[in-house]
């Protein structure tokens, strides 16, 4: 039976990843006085993709089909190393965050690729961007982990998260806003939000995900949209977990919390994507950088300790 | 232990042979390949056999050498480079057959074939030598051979170029050893490595750094890089596969050996070690980034990847020297994993690049494009050997990271110097990653995706079937080797073990099974779910057909195939950023009037150390020796009275 | 209570960060003078209070946070000069210095055979902001500037003090402040007069004023 509840967790979060979306542009419709579209917008948007007929430009072979592909599958396995919650998953072993990171390496590593097989040159545009935007964004998405390991002294993400406790919060507060705090600009950098990429934007020249993007239809799409989905909610759940400290209530309470943690997380990026503007291209790896520092602080203080 | 004599009969005998046949090119060929793939198959079979039994063989023949003794040994350290050895010079010599059938009547085939073959017995006896004075001639003759292959176009002058620089570096290298070894034999009538000892403290330490700068030249590791860059696309590309796949590796085999002789280590020996490779893997994936040629860009990731072997012994040490053994048992089994890994996915990628050179004419990044519908089999192949260089899942270069990482994080939760090597390991390898991946998207986009950007690139061809089949045969031994890690952990603690001794904590490395474990049943989920996700989106297509159109270009409606991102371009937002430590120079056009007219652009990545460092240095050399031209007279009979002159001052010193 | 005093330690280092990063001169000295409220309330968080102490944190307080940004707004106003910083070096490394700053002081801090102190980081969080002091006076070109980075080095060495004389951190402090005060005083002045004269307040300029001459500009 103990079966059941990594595998409610993982169809949950397959299911309900969409509607992270869905809230933060509820909270970026209501800052900006509009009604918005629905809550559930995403979802109508993949069920139309998936009956689709795509269209194939005349430059791209089986790459550009692969593309799609790879990207949502490494994020579904990603899902299956990743904690629920602060409880393991499927797959739950000692250095599993390395894992997760090489595999969201392989996800954009197959999008990229995917986006140069069209040879346009603003998709190479977006390509660019996006690798030049990992350079920075790994190290400092690395370093945080390491802290964290440090401060739990553990070496695997449920391990970690599953010794955070509110003790944990009592002693090392300082380490741990850091780090949430460099988690949360790695998670708007690599999720494509504003300030780092303005997902909303319908000017070619500045996207960088969506440019990527341009050329896909039809389930093509779907994959992409729903692979960016899941995504967000792989970060969103690294800082779900940082905040909330494992309580020893029953399973179906955590989860519930969980889940309202993770949309009080999606909240927040709404909240930043209304307040602040979009940052010139230039700026962005010194934001990423930013999080390296405070990524390196968190980490500095808790070797000195 | 007799087939691995075996193998090197053969191999000598084919080399032999192929020079005689030298007339015949298409007979020098086949005696050349045979010989070398037969001797793969003789040699796998000992070296295969040692990694599993764990046993040690030896033989020794009595050799009248003053200091030497031909002593063979084979254990399981030598037989953890020997498989990797004979896979990919067996692979090799097949692809080299259809590789060089184009050269055919133009070049001394005959002499290629033999000097690959001696190329090859001579590794292999570097690896086996258990005597420090055959362990030299194999080196020497490892260089002279590989020396010849660089040169095989010497008509190119840039050729000759990279094989002096080449000779220099291996003749700098080798003096290095020399002392290195007499050295550590200073005491022993025959430099046998089992009689090696050192007493520790100064002598121990000149003999490490000695080691250091020796085996470091040869394995490409940043300061001694430079003639790396040059040689390795020089060559033919299967030797190119084979120099950056294997021989390479000598020197870090060289570092590990040598680090066996002189236990008990010091800790600065360890942060040395971890700082030359850190440097070597982020400088030469940042240099891999901005260089314009394919085969260019293989050659620095090469300079990454010792970097990252190096950085594990280097983490190795530490661990060692402050008695943290199971962090040292992982970065020591991680680093000799990564040796395998590397060899065979480097090896694919050259293959890969000698094929577009075949095929296209050229490898020069911003003249190709669009080689994946032309040349479908070698994209793929590419792409693989690709997504193993940027470790990722589910192929063999991430299980070689992975356990350093594991030793890294492990460290961290240490107290001391392991902490912040663990520290620095990781962050080295996490930017030295992230920088791969840039610079093979960058290479593999810009070559094989698109529009092709000449005309050489649109006329493109795929490349002969033994081609293709090496490379098949390279790329599924790499998805292999990555879901097969947990059975290469064993073999690979055994290597460490005989390398080290038992304190090394090789025995602790073998509990990094479990998460091995995991990630091979991680990386067949994924390809599970890949298989599932496509079979889905097939299901979703349910036969219709799909449309094909242009590429949307934002509504231009003429693009052409030089408005494409290309090589420079894609790059260009991290090479501006790490400009201070690049370099790159460049010619920019200035734009003055209203209607320009045609302006070119172009950068180009130096090549920093030799820029600013090696080349004034010889250049001073050269001017200094210029000083003493009067010497050279040219005249025999000045030459022979020096020799006089010479020997009656020895003989005078003497008495 | 210990944690709360760590947080403010953050704080005061994330605000080290921010000072060498900053662009805008405005900015730049509003951090300035939260970083000295910030550090004038540190003492204050130790235990209960007494009246003295109290009395100089006001003191503090009061000069760091209202009179001093006071003054150098109204020299930034007075001097007309752009409203940027204008760095010597760039982002990325000013945040690497800064980040090797704080490694490199607690290293330090770890060497320094200083009592022990009740809460985790100070000393090298004082000797951090010092440095980031000395890198806004090295780095930057205008004198405003200059005249900031004494106020955050001021700001270190308070810092440092509370770690150090537990008992009488005041007296120091106040003799110090006293130091700065005339220093922001007369520095305030020269940025006047000097901005009249030139123009400008770019203190590299001030060189023209040298006997020294490089051989190309005697012609």
């Amino acid at each position: 039976m103990e079966i059941i509840k990594p595998l409610s967790q993982y169809l949950a979060v397959m299911v309900l990843s969409p509607l992270l979306l869905g809230v933060i542009n509820r909270v970026k419709a209501f800052f900006a006085g509009r009604r918005g579209h629905p809550t559930l917008q995403l979802y109508f948007d993949l069920y139309k993709l998936f009956s689709k007929t795509p269209v194939y430009s005349r430059t791209t072979t089986w790459v550009f089909r692969a593309g799609p592909v790879i990207g949502v599958s490494a994020m579904v396995t990603v899902l299956a190393v990743l904690p629920f919650a602060g409880r393991p998953s499927f797959l739950s072993f000692e250095g599993d965050f390395i894992f997760i990171i090489y595999l969201l390496g392989l996800a954009r590593f197959a999008t990229v690729l995917a986006a140069l097989d069209t040879g346009s040159a603003f998709e190479g545009m977006g390509a660019s961007r996006e690798m030049q935007f990992a350079v920075f964004a790994e190290p400092a998405f690395f370093l945080g982990l390491a802290a964290l390991a440090r401060v739990t002294g553990q070496t695997s993400l449920a391990g970690m998260f599953g010794a955070l406790t509110g003790d944990t919060w009592r002693v090392a507060a300082p380490v741990l806003v850091l780090l949430t705090a460099s988690f949360f600009i790695v998670l708007l950098a690599e999720n494509s939000r504003v300030p780092a990429d303005d997902p909303a934007t319908h000017l070619e020249l500045t996207m960088i995900h969506e440019v990527m993007a341009l050329d896909h239809s039809g389930p093509d799409l779907a994959y992409i949209l729903y692979g960016a989905s899941l995504k967000l909610w792989v970060f969103g759940s690294l800082i779900g977990c940082m905040v909330l400290p494992r309580h020893s209530g029953s399973w179906a309470s955590d989860c519930a919390l969980f889940l309202l943690v993770m949309f009080v997380v999606a909240a927040a990026v709404g909240v930043v994507e209304s307040s602040m503007a979009r940052l010139r291209l230039i700026k962005v790896p010194y934001m990423l950088i930013t999080a390296f520092a405070f990524s390196a602080l968190a980490l500095i203080f808790q070797m000195g300790r | 232990m007799l087939l691995v004599l075996l193998s090197f009969v053969i191999l000598l005998f084919s080399a032999l042979l192929a020079l005689c046949l030298g007339r015949n090119p298409d007979r020098a060929q086949d005696a050349g390949a045979y010989g070398a793939a037969a001797a793969s198959v003789a040699g796998l079979i000992p070296s295969v056999h040692t990694l599993i039994s764990g046993n040690t063989w030896s033989l020794s023949l009595p050799w009248p050498v003053p200091l030497g003794s031909f002593t063979l040994t084979l254990d399981p350290l030598a037989a953890f480079f020997l498989v990797p050895l004979f896979i990919l010079t067996g692979l090799a010599a097949v692809y080299g057959v259809d590789y060089l059938r184009h050269y055919s009547g133009r070049k001394p085939l005959g002499l290629a074939w033999a000097a690959f073959n001696v190329l090859t017995a001579s590794m292999a006896l570097v690896f086996t030598a258990g005597n420090a004075v055959l362990f030299i001639l194999g080196w020497e003759l490892m260089a002279a051979s590989s020396f010849l292959l660089v040169l095989f176009e010497h008509e190119k002058a840039q050729v000759r170029r990279a094989a002096f620089i080449y000779i220099t570096a291996g003749g700098t290298g080798a003096l290095c050893l020399l002392a290195a070894f007499s050295l550590l034999g200073s005491g022993s009538a025959v430099l046998d490595f089992g009689s090696f000892s050192v007493s520790p403290g100064g002598v121990a330490s000149a003999v490490f750094l000695l080691a250091l700068c020796g085996f470091g030249l040869k394995a490409g590791s940043i300061p001694f890089h430079v003639w790396l860059p040059e040689a390795h696309p020089a060559a033919p590309s299967h030797v190119s596969a084979v120099m950056s796949g294997i021989m390479i590796k000598t020197g870090v085999y060289g570092i590990i050996r040598v680090l066996g002789f002189l236990t008990p280590w010091q800790e600065w020996w360890g942060w040395t070690l971890l700082f030359i490779g850190a440097a070597s893997s982020l400088l030469g994936a940042l240099f891999s980034l901005a260089q314009h040629e394919l085969k260019r860009v293989l050659a620095y990731s090469s300079i990454e990847n010792v970097g990252i072997i190096l950085l594990a012994l280097g983490l190795g040490v530490i661990g060692v020297v402050s008695r943290a053994y199971p962090l040292a048992g992982l970065a020591f089994a991680g680093a000799l994993l990564h040796v395998l890994n590397h060899s065979l996915f480097k090896g694919l990628l050259f293959m890969g690049a000698g094929s577009v050179l075949q095929g296209a004419g050229t490898a020069e990044l911003d003249a190709l494009g669009g080689l994946s519908k032309r040349m479908p089999g070698t994209a793929t192949l590419f792409f693989a050997g690709s997504a193993a260089a940027c470790a990722l899942p589910p192929f063999n270069g991430f299980a070689g990271e992975f356990l350093i990482y594991i030793g890294a994080f492990r460290s961290v939760n240490a107290s001391g110097a392991p902490a912040l090597a663990g520290v620095i390991a990781g962050l080295s390898l996490a930017c030295a990653g992230a920088l791969a991946a840039a610079a093979f998207t960058r290479a593999g986009g810009t070559a094989f995706l698109g529009e092709p950007r000449t005309g050489r690139a649109a006329g493109a061809h795929e490349p002969g079937p033994l081609m293709l089949f090496s490379m098949r045969a390279l790329a599924l031994l790499c998805l292999l080797a990555g879901l097969a890690s947990p059975f290469l952990l064993l073999p690979a603690a055994r290597a460490v073990g005989s390398g080290f001794g038992p304190a090394s904590g090789y025995a602790a490395a073998q509990t990094a099974a479990v998460p091995l474990i995991y990630i091979s049943a991680g990386g067949l989920l994924l390809l599970a779910i890949i298989a599932m996700a496509a079979a889905k989106r097939r299901a979703f297509l349910g036969g219709k057909k799909p449309a094909v159109g242009a590429t949307w270009d934002c509504g231009y409606a003429a693009p052409t195939p030089r408005m494409q991102y290309g090589a420079s371009s894609f790059a260009q937002p991290l090479t501006d950023f790490f400009q201070p430590v690049l370099r790159k120079i460049g010619q920019y056009p200035v734009i003055s009037e209203y209607f320009p007219g045609r302006a070119s652009f172009s950068t180009e990545a130096q090549a920093v150390f030799y820029n600013s460092f090696y080349y004034p240095v010889a250049a001073r050399i050269r001017d200094l020796a210029y000083r003493f031209s009067w010497i050279q007279h040219g005249r025999l009979q000045i030459y022979i009275m020096y020799i006089v002159v010479t020997l009656m001052g020895l003989l005078i010193w003497k008495l | 209570m210990h944690t709360f005093a760590e947080l403010i330690i953050v704080l005061i280092i994330l605000l080290d960060l921010a000072l060498a990063v900053t662009g805008s001169l405005s900015s730049c000295i509003r951090l300035v003078a939260l970083q000295g409220v910030v550090a004038g309330l540190l003492p204050l968080l130790a235990g209960a209070p007494h009246p003295r102490a109290l009395l100089f944190a006001a003191v503090i307080v009061t000069l760091k946070g209202a009179v001093f940004p006071w003054l150098l707004m109204r020299a930034r106003d007075q001097s007309g000069a752009r409203k940027d910083v204008e760095p010597l070096i760039s982002y990325p490394a000013s945040i690497a210095l800064c980040i090797g700053a704080f490694i490199a002081s607690s290293w330090m801090g770890s060497r320094l055979p200083l009592p022990e102190t009740q809460v985790a980081w100070i000393v090298p969080a004082s000797l951090a902001t010092i440095f980031t002091g000395f890198l806004l006076i090295t780095t930057r070109s205008k004198a405003i500037t200059q005249v900031l980075g004494y106020l955050v080095i001021e700001n270190g060495i308070y810092i440092f003090g509370l770690a150090l004389f537990v008992e009488q951190p005041m007296m120091v402090e106040l003799a110090i402040l006293l130091d700065v005060f005339v220093a922001v005083f007369v520095m305030g002045i020269a940025i006047f007069h000097i901005s009249r004269e030139f123009d400008h307040i770019d203190t590299a300029e001030l060189s023209e004023l040298s006997d020294w001459r490089r051989a190309g500009d005697a012609k």
